[in-house]
């Protein structure tokens, strides 16, 4: 895999990024990349940086020194929408999606750089504007389906009214819808049952089954989910790097071992 | 999938027809106690259609059939009209029904869908106001691009407040509305070109050689002259409600609910949070200041004191009531807003009292607002298809 991504060149690049919050080191020099369609665990015990990766790279945060390149564009410190634009997508790890609104429109949100935003489109062209919103219907209902057939027939139900993994997965769908080349998980077992997280991940493999273009990057406490969907492990500890490789390696390290059980 | 059939226009209709001979009846009533009367069995009566569920038909009539029961709604403000042609004071509640109606749907873009709290809603009706006052005393532009002229200034002196509500956040951007607020009064007294405290004139509207200040005489028939005003007032009310609705309804709508409810998830999706908030608040100030231009034009006169920061939470109360978000409850809680102190002469000295213990009770017992915002739906009677 290291040759081939060298060839075409990584999709992601990060390089010695840094990031402190007062005196502590929450990113410390970490070089990350990631293939195309390539899918990446980022492990670590809590409070390791994993968070605070994904908030660097979509522009929540920035970045005190360090590079990050996506696509072979520059992307440090970009805003969230720009990161968004060139084509990442992300979840949270406290689900953040707008309760009062209906699944179809919450989906929608994700889908914004594919819309008509004109005043004069939505205000006044309102039968260009019904195409354009059946499309994004047909859209939004043929992806719910993947995940799950009977809330396809719920898009227009307020999210407050569905439960967590029904949640999660209509914030994987409002990542999805816009077609990013990279998708940011942060933790989508989070107050899930074993069967549901199962569930979620046999959904995510065959969403990523059918656009082969996607890459991933998944922060996951649950070890099966990571064994069972990543090519490869990148694990932090105290923000920093400190090994890679492919599940089973990275779990036979002595060095992780010790960051998730303490020092012996 | 199977669909749900379309809800029947007829249930929607009668509760229109209903709520008109209703409110023609209050209108009219002259005797306190037949006033009172008639509003403790107005209350009941929507009390006890509320227990027997007649509410949810008629919510669904008009969710299917919202362009055939808004024509509808027209109609009914045309019959009150007609109802009281000569009546000056009756007209002249409902044009203040219509107006205010239009300078909330303002209000509800920028709180109810921007979530901006704008507690200067009344300054920049005075804007509006003092817009025609000064144009149509001074000049001679055309009344009705006054009336967009009016809009546009109070668009543009919102701009003022762009910066301070973009870069604070809930309660100190509404703090930020409270100082323009007084300020606003306070620049008012003290200029003298402006009137000062006395207020000045505004000359009625004039269009085309027609006189709005005439009464109209058809045969022997004589039509009050607010009557050019209603007219006037209700083609606003009906250009301000189908362009807030169909803002609702769009992908803006969505933009703005996105931001309200997570700036920074919005972000992470490509909104430009910034540009929509602005968009949000000139539309708002924009629909705000035109019933205020027109408004001037109605009442021939503007002073100070009627643009103050209680005047604002008048609107602010409205919202409240009427359901935020949702345009059909804001007309509703216009109409009482406006028109029970107007009626009941009784509590007139105690209308801002009633108006924080309503507030009160709507936020303790129905937070929502008596019609609560439903979740969007993009085309009445739209139904979705499976694939």
């Amino acid at each position: 895999m290291g040759n081939m991504s060298d060839m075409v060149g990584a999709l992601l690049e990060a390089r010695s990024l840094s990031k402190h919050f007062g005196g502590v080191l929450a990113l410390d020099e970490l070089n990350l990349s990631v293939a195309r369609d390539e899918i990446v665990g980022l492990i670590g015990p809590n409070g390791s940086g994993k968070t605070t990766f994904f908030n660097v790279i979509t522009g929540i945060y920035s970045a005190d020194a360090g590079q990050v390149r996506f696509d072979g564009a520059d992307v440090t410190n970009a805003s969230g929408r720009a990161v968004y634009q060139a084509g990442i997508s992300r979840t949270f790890q406290h689900s953040r999606l707008s309760l009062p609104l209906s699944i179809f429109d919450n989906i929608m949100i994700g889908n914004h750089k594919r819309l008509n935003q004109g005043l004069w489109f939505n205000l006044v062209r309102r039968d260009d504007f019904r195409r354009e919103f059946e499309e994004g219907y047909a859209a939004a209902r043929a992806l719910v389906e993947v995940f799950e057939p009977a809330l396809a027939d719920r898009l227009f139900e307020p999210i407050a009214g569905l439960a967590m993994i029904d949640r999660r997965r209509i914030e994987i769908c409002r990542a999805l819808i816009g077609a990013p080349k990279l998708l940011l998980l942060d933790e989508p077992s989070a107050g899930m049952t074993h069967e549901e997280t199962a569930e979620l991940m046999n959904d995510i493999l065959l969403v990523r089954d059918r656009n082969k273009n996607l890459s991933i990057i998944i922060v996951e406490h649950e070890m099966g989910v990571i064994e069972r969907i990543t090519d490869r492990c990148v694990v932090l500890n105290f923000g920093r790097k400190i090994a890679e490789g492919p599940y089973r390696a990275v779990a036979a390290d002595p060095q992780v071992q010790e960051a998730y059980l303490g020092a012996a | 999938m199977r669909q749900k059939p379309q809800a029947s226009l007829w249930s929607g209709a009668i509760a229109l027809a209903v709520a008109t001979i209703y409110l023609i009846v209050l209108l009219g009533a002259e005797r306190q106690a037949v006033i009172i009367a008639l509003l403790i069995a107005g209350i009941a009566a929507v009390t006890a259609g509320a227990w027997l569920g007649l509410f949810t038909s008629v919510s669904a009539s008009f969710a299917d059939h919202e362009d055939a029961l808004g024509a509808s709604t027209i109609i009914s403000a045309l019959a009150v009209a007609a109802y009281f042609y000569d009546n000056h004071f009756v007209l002249l509640l409902v044009i203040t029904v219509l107006l205010y109606s239009v300078a909330t749907l303002g209000l509800n873009v920028q709180f109810g869908y921007a979530g901006v709290l704008n507690f200067a809603g009344a300054s920049f009706f005075g804007i509006g106001a003092y817009t025609s006052a000064i144009l149509n005393d001074y000049t001679a532009v055309p009344h009705l691009l006054v009336l967009l002229i009016g809009g546009l200034l109070a668009a543009l002196a919102g701009s003022l407040l762009l910066l301070p509500v973009l870069r604070t956040r809930g309660h100190y951007a509404a703090v930020v509305t409270i100082a323009f607020a007084l300020l606003f009064k306070t620049f008012l007294e003290v200029n003298d070109v402006l009137g000062g405290p006395q207020g000045m004139q505004v000359k009625g509207m004039k269009i085309l050689g027609w006189s709005f200040n005439d009464n109209i005489e058809i045969g022997k028939l004589s039509l009050s002259f607010y009557m050019n005003y209603l007219v006037v007032s209700l083609l606003l009310l009906v250009g301000a409600f189908v362009m807030v609705r169909r803002l609702e309804r769009s992908w803006i709508g969505l933009n703005l609910d996105a931001l309200r409810l997570d700036e920074t998830a919005a972000n992470c999706f490509g909104l430009d949070v910034a540009r929509w908030k602005i968009t949000a608040f000139l539309i708002g100030n924009f629909l705000i200041g035109i019933a205020g231009a027109l408004f001037g034009m109605v009442g021939g006169f503007v002073a100070p004191n009627n643009y103050t920061f209680a005047d604002s939470l008048i609107f602010v109360s409205i919202l409240l009531l009427g359901g935020i978000g949702n345009p059909w409850g804001l007309v509703i809680a216009t109409i009482i807003v406006v028109v029970v102190p107007e009626k009941l002469q009784t509590i007139q000295e105690y209308r801002f009292l009633l108006y924080a213990l309503m507030v009160i009770a709507v936020l303790l017992f129905r937070p929502q607002g008596l019609l609560p915002r439903p979740v969007r739906r993009y085309f009445p009677g739209w139904r979705p298809w499976a694939t």
